[in-house]
């Protein structure tokens, strides 16, 4: 959404607001972080849970409903439960229970992380000040698939910045194609590149894209 | 799994959403699959353990100190590490630097990736399409919401956070806070202003 037109302003909140306005918030974070441990999925294919619901969905559910919602077609669509058993629970151990998160367990857990950078054998393509094109936003393994590239800067020119090594690709990492790292760079884009109307066009976008989302720019 | 083969089981669940985690918890604690004390424990991990006290504690030393600053840019897993502010979302943190030259802002626009282990979880304004749409276009009118006025010539940056890379903004310290020791800055420093919506010292 990222460049959107038509959202309203921003409401900054106060610093007394509650880190969880309402319990349930906090319940669904703890349920969606607590089936991680289940290890049924991963990062990028919860996140692209999110992104598959209807968009009528996805516009009118509010932040943690999208969370809830896509848990569960998470939790039916990899065959943890049966979608029946959302209305009628069954009292019966799941053979996935022997990973349930344990109290115990979550200060180690939440504090471990899950880094995604790896070690690859080949260099960096691309060099620190190079200039570099994106391709279009789209997954390029499956259609609808998910990406990491946003729409506002695909098919946009802007320069190297920072070199991160190589992370877990998201584009197959969300569909079961394996974690296929790639070097990961920060990218600057001019805000006069971006937009045909920039606030100020010597402003810069800062975007996080992996090698394969780019390739060299045409030198002039 | 693309979206023409999606199943969307989700609108089988209670349209309400407090009934709707309810409904899930409950078949999930049912097969054995959660434990409610380990939501109750994540919720406490949260609520009252991680927050921007942290990201303040690591950017009020920053601050006070040339070395540690150096430091904390160069190479801040190693200094995060040694205060023991790792964890979930905040494996690869990046600090930028705001300068006279450059404003430094934070944003998610995919989804509402933040550094928790600095922050704790977003405040509901980062995480709203308002905010999400906006700064990488308007900055300068959202900072204007927020009531931030900058420089003009200070160039806007803002960090779109579409990988793992976690941003956290290292503010200006005003001159009229020069002489604060380690615990005022740490009361001054906030949230906001480490995601780059506000400038130390402001009441937000």
């Amino acid at each position: 959404m990222g460049g959107r037109f038509g959202d309203g302003t921003v409401q900054p909140g106060s610093i007394t607001d509650k880190t969880f306005k309402e319990e349930w918030h906090a319940r669904a974070l703890a349920v969606t972080l607590a089936t991680g441990s289940l290890r049924q999925w991963n990062l990028d294919m919860s996140r692209h849970s999110r992104e598959c619901l209807p968009p009528k969905d996805y516009c009118a559910f509010s932040y943690y409903d999208k969370w809830i919602s896509a848990l569960a077609n998470l939790l039916v669509n990899k065959g943890v439960i049966s979608a029946d058993e959302f209305l009628n629970p069954i009292l019966k151990t799941h053979p996935l229970s022997s990973r349930k998160l344990l109290a115990a367990d979550v200060a180690g857990v939440l504090s471990k992380g899950a880094p995604t950078s790896r070690s690859v054998e080949d260099s960096p393509k691309f060099l620190v000040g190079q200039r570099v094109k994106t391709r279009r936003a789209d997954n390029k393994f499956i259609s609808g698939g998910h990406t990491r590239l946003p729409k506002y800067v695909e098919r946009c020119e802007g320069k190297i910045e920072i070199c991160h090594g190589a992370h877990v690709f998201p584009d197959t990492h969300a569909h079961n194609l394996g974690e296929q790292p790639e070097h990961l760079y920060t990218v600057s884009f001019l805000a006069s590149e971006l937009w045909e109307i920039p606030e100020n066009p010597g402003d810069t976008l800062c975007v996080d894209i992996w090698e394969s989302y780019m390739e060299p720019a045409n030198v002039p | 799994m693309p979206h023409d083969v999606e199943k969307h089981s989700h609108s089988l669940l209670p349209s309400d959403p407090e009934l709707k985690v309810k409904a899930l918890e409950t078949a999930l604690v049912k097969r054995g699959l959660i434990d409610p004390a380990a939501l109750d424990e994540i919720i406490d991990t949260y609520q009252n353990k991680i927050g921007p006290k942290n990201g303040a504690t690591i950017i009020a030393k920053a601050l006070l100190d040339k070395n540690f600053k150096k430091a904390l840019i160069g190479d801040p897993m190693q200094v995060l590490e040694e205060h023991g502010f790792l964890g979930r979302q905040g494996e690869h943190i990046k600090v930028v630097e705001n300068t006279s030259k450059v404003h430094n802002i934070v944003v998610c626009t995919l989804c509402s990736c933040y550094p928790w282990p600095l922050l704790g979880i977003p405040p509901t304004w980062y995480k709203s399409d308002e905010y999400r749409s906006r700064v990488v276009r308007e900055p300068r009118k959202c900072l204007l919401e927020f009531g931030v006025t900058l420089p003009k010539n200070t160039k806007v940056r803002v960090w779109d956070s579409t990988a793992e890379i976690r941003y956290l903004v290292l503010p200006i310290l005003p001159d009229k806070y020069k002489n604060f020791d380690e615990e005022q800055l740490i009361e001054i420093i906030s949230r906001d202003a480490m995601i780059g919506m506000a400038l130390i010292g402001d009441s937000s």
